[in-house]
């Protein structure tokens, strides 16, 4: 059987895909989070070197590796909008970078909570840190630049090319912590080595990715939605659309 | 064609001098800022110089890039360029280092005078320039990216720092790093190397990135 993989590249077929899927992935990020909290509230030890405090991994760790991530897919879609001109991608390029914002913050935010107990500090300059800190102003200027442009096509294009050429901070950042030997802790968790922590921290802490995987995929395709109906207003099938909805 | 537009864009500087003289004496302005702010404290200065210095040249650099293509784009030169047959993205590199020789140059001239004010020995003075020297180009050549995406947009001076001040962070870590090594008595070829590195990069990808925004905004 044939698949025609561009059927959904379509705004209008994606659209009513994207509504079939969001329920499955909301559902899906809800039982994850609570799973993935009550793994890690109840079920893993205590640490012996930092006490409670380290719980805040399991939102900390899923929100850094989401903002790396989230940039990377990201600057893909929005490669693939300006190389072949399709607008779906680009639209989602769009709906990802608020998101990525958010985890980015929080990623931050949780940091200074964490390095408060541990490091005796809010902030440091460390190269982590900083590099993070950079990801977050190249999410805001992809942004802004995309909310001063009039034109969407335009917008999309050039939001393309400024998030490509921010692609080379993303292995600064996750390499930053073997190059420069600073405050932040190295990786607890890598593919060619035993994973340094408890199994049930592990398990905790993949959940809370998983979950943090599902609510982003919901809400990205969520925008989405918004930004097709927005964008695609004058075409044919948003009027039917709004008409079927209206009854 | 690429020495050609070197040629205009000098000759149009030389020509609006003004526009020249500005951006340097911001950088002057700024620079001697600090003293004022922070306190005349001599060991003091003379840490914090390396860093006050770069900063004062990323934004002086930053000031100018409006420049770079807005004159041109609003009397239709820019037009012109991109329908002609030669190689958008060499035309890109000529605009970028004639941005380069009018408002870096005069930054990595002026440099050693402000770092004597800053009462900084005579090495680090020497490192203090060649850090600029290695590191201004590659202000212009980003610069140029982000000048280009935000042609004939409102509000464009702003958002073209937001856009390429986190792009210039690199530069502005080894630039002054490489000072700060040498006062404290470290090497400092690293930092020179990793300069040079972003140089030759910024050179190759640059003018490409540039031509694709010039053809995005110009559409």
């Amino acid at each position: 059987m044939a698949i025609n993989w561009f059927k959904y590249s379509s705004p209008a077929s994606f659209y009513s895909l994207a509504g079939k899927m969001i329920p499955i992935f909301v559902i899906l990020a809800v039982v994850l989070l609570i799973a993935g909290l009550y793994v890690g509230f109840f079920v893993a030890p205590t640490d012996f070197q930092q006490g409670e405090a380290y719980r805040i991994i399991f939102i900390h760790v899923p929100a850094a590796w989401m903002s790396m991530f989230l940039y990377v897919v990201m600057a893909c879609w929005a490669g693939i909008g300006l190389a072949f001109n399709t607008r779906l991608s680009s639209m989602v390029a769009t709906a990802i970078a608020p998101t990525g914002a958010m985890f980015t913050f929080l990623a931050l935010w949780t940091g200074a909570l964490w390095g408060k107990p541990m490091w005796g500090t809010w902030w440091v300059w460390d190269a982590r840190l900083t590099s993070e800190l950079i990801l977050l102003f190249l999410y805001i200027g992809f942004m802004s630049l995309q909310a001063a442009i009039d034109d969407p096509r335009r917008a999309d294009k050039a939001g393309a090319i400024i998030a490509l050429v921010g692609v080379i901070n993303i292995p600064i950042i996750y390499f930053s912590v073997q190059w420069w030997n600073t405050l932040h802790q190295g990786a607890s968790v890598s593919l060619n080595q035993a994973p340094a922590m408890a199994t049930t921290m592990l398990t905790g802490m993949l959940i809370m990715v998983f979950a943090s995987w599902m609510y982003s995929i919901a809400v990205i395709l969520k925008r989405t939605r918004v930004i097709i109906l927005e964008r695609e207003s004058h075409t044919a099938w948003v009027a039917e659309l709004r008409k079927k909805e209206a009854i | 064609m690429f020495l050609w537009i070197i040629k205009r864009d000098l000759l149009l500087a030389v020509r609006r001098r003004s526009d020249v003289l500005t951006t340097l004496f911001f950088f002057v302005i700024v620079v001697s800022l600090f003293p004022l702010s922070v306190g005349p404290e001599m060991n003091m200065l003379r840490t914090m110089a390396p860093g006050v210095v770069w900063v004062a040249a990323l934004l002086a650099s930053m000031l100018s890039l409006g420049r770079m293509f807005s004159n041109d784009y609003l009397d239709g030169t820019l037009e012109q360029v991109l329908l002609s047959p030669q190689s958008l993205s060499l035309l890109v590199l000529g605009k970028a280092l004639a941005h380069w020789l009018v408002t870096g140059v005069p930054l990595v001239l002026m440099a050693p005078i402000l770092g004597i004010q800053y009462d900084l020995p005579a090495e680090a003075l020497s490192v203090l320039t060649v850090s600029l020297l290695l590191g201004t180009p590659v202000l212009s050549l980003i610069g140029a990216i982000g000048a280009a995406l935000t042609l004939g947009l409102r509000g464009g001076g702003v958002l073209v720092s937001l856009l390429v001040l986190p792009l210039y962070i690199p530069v502005l870590i080894f630039g002054s790093g490489a000072v700060e090594a040498n006062m404290a008595g470290l090497g400092y070829d690293a930092h020179f190397s990793l300069l040079g590195a972003f140089l030759l990069v910024s050179l190759v990808f640059s003018p490409w990135a540039t031509a694709a925004s010039l053809r995005v905004s110009m559409e």
